[in-house]
């Protein structure tokens, strides 16, 4: 089995084993209101590490190509409340363009 | 799911508490209410409809992310199946991408799943929330459980009867569960990964646009605002030092730095 489905089947059952653990253990405490916070707060932290290592990291190193102007035209457009398509449209055509000048 | 819902779900015990009470008075409506069955029932048909209307827009709203993540694994090398397996059976759409993008950057397995699960952890206190909407079949709730995700906790939570709620779970759950399928099914099918293509047409910096869409509600409040630069701060600094994946997941460690900082400057 290749890496990507062992990940595949481990992620899928500690997912299941979260999101089940409410309906199936009911009548246990709720979760303490600080692992309820931490919980809630994560993605924002996981989330911009992974923004920032799709930009600029490659093998190991910090490398910066044309995917950070491609960030920028992103955030340009989101904050412009543009629609997901075009924000990912208007990256990928940075990324091309500026590749294609150079 | 797609992290872009975004709810406020709290479950601490007061709210639980709350909720149950709320329940009990519907109850005895219930009960009572047999003579109003007609005044009853037009009100949730059309309370049924709203939560579908909400389910439908949500549903078409994860498309694109779920086209973007096909794409991302054929760019990766995955099999449409692989992609599949990823959209039915872990079911959530930053996690899946997080995994994904931490394998093909030569992360080990369990860095990828360790990122997945971390980002998953939410789905906990969404299960505590619903649990007292579900019925009470234990099969019932094993397959429903499935389906917990931003976007069927949100519809459910859009209203406040118990009935209604399962009902609201059930319609976004499935329709979400739906779309996010087809579109990964369609990104990973019609796009081609080979050669310099990706890279050319500016594919791989789709990756970080997705992510970005993703953190983007969350940048509004000042304390996630915080969080996630000092996250992003912190991989950064990871990236030449440690293996790939665990920078992600060194980032959050932020979250207790940045509400211990708070704390002290209060």
């Amino acid at each position: 089995m290749s890496p990507a489905v062992v990940a595949l089947l481990v992620l899928a059952a500690g997912t299941y084993a979260l999101k089940a653990a409410g309906p199936l253990l009911l009548g246990q405490r709720p979760m303490s209101p600080a692992v309820e916070r931490v919980a809630t707060l994560l993605p924002a932290a996981l989330l911009a590490a992974l923004v920032i290592t799709s930009t600029a990291a490659s093998d190991g190193r910090i490398v910066l190509d044309a995917r950070m102007p491609a960030l920028l035209v992103a955030g340009v457009l989101l904050w412009l409340r543009a629609p997901f398509l075009v924000v990912v449209a208007g990256a990928a055509a940075t990324a091309a363009l500026l590749r294609l000048a150079w | 799911m797609s992290g872009s819902g975004d709810l406020r779900v709290r479950a601490s015990g007061s709210e639980l508490e709350g909720g149950e009470n709320r329940v009990r008075a519907s109850g005895s409506e219930l009960e009572g209410g047999e003579n109003r069955v007609s005044t009853r029932t037009d009100g949730s048909v059309q309370q049924r409809r709203a939560l579908i209307g909400r389910a439908l827009s949500l549903s078409a709203a994860v498309a694109p992310f779920g086209v973007a993540f096909g794409v991302i694994c054929t760019q990766a090398g995955l099999s449409p199946w692989v992609a599949l397996g990823y959209s039915s059976l872990v079911f959530t759409g930053s996690a899946q991408l997080a995994a994904v993008a931490v394998l093909g950057d030569g992360g080990t397995v369990a860095a990828a799943v360790i990122s997945g699960l971390l980002l998953n952890l939410r789905c906990l206190a969404f299960g505590l929330v619903m649990a007292p909407s579900f019925p009470p079949s234990l099969w019932r709730r094993a397959l429903a459980s499935q389906l917990m995700i931003d976007e069927s906790t949100a519809v459910a939570l859009s209203t406040d009867e118990r009935r209604l709620r399962w009902f609201g779970y059930l319609v976004g759950g499935i329709g979400i569960f739906v779309s996010w399928n087809l579109s990964t099914l369609a990104g990973a099918t019609l796009v081609p990964s080979a050669g310099t293509l990706v890279t050319d047409l500016g594919i791989d910096a789709t990756i970080p646009a997705a992510f970005l869409a993703l953190l983007w509600p969350r940048l509004q409040a000042p304390l996630e605002r915080a969080i996630a630069i000092a996250g992003a701060v912190i991989a950064l600094a990871l990236v030449p030092l440690l293996p790939a994946g665990l920078p992600i997941i060194a980032a959050g460690l932020s979250v207790p730095l940045v509400l211990l900082a708070q704390r002290a400057t209060r």
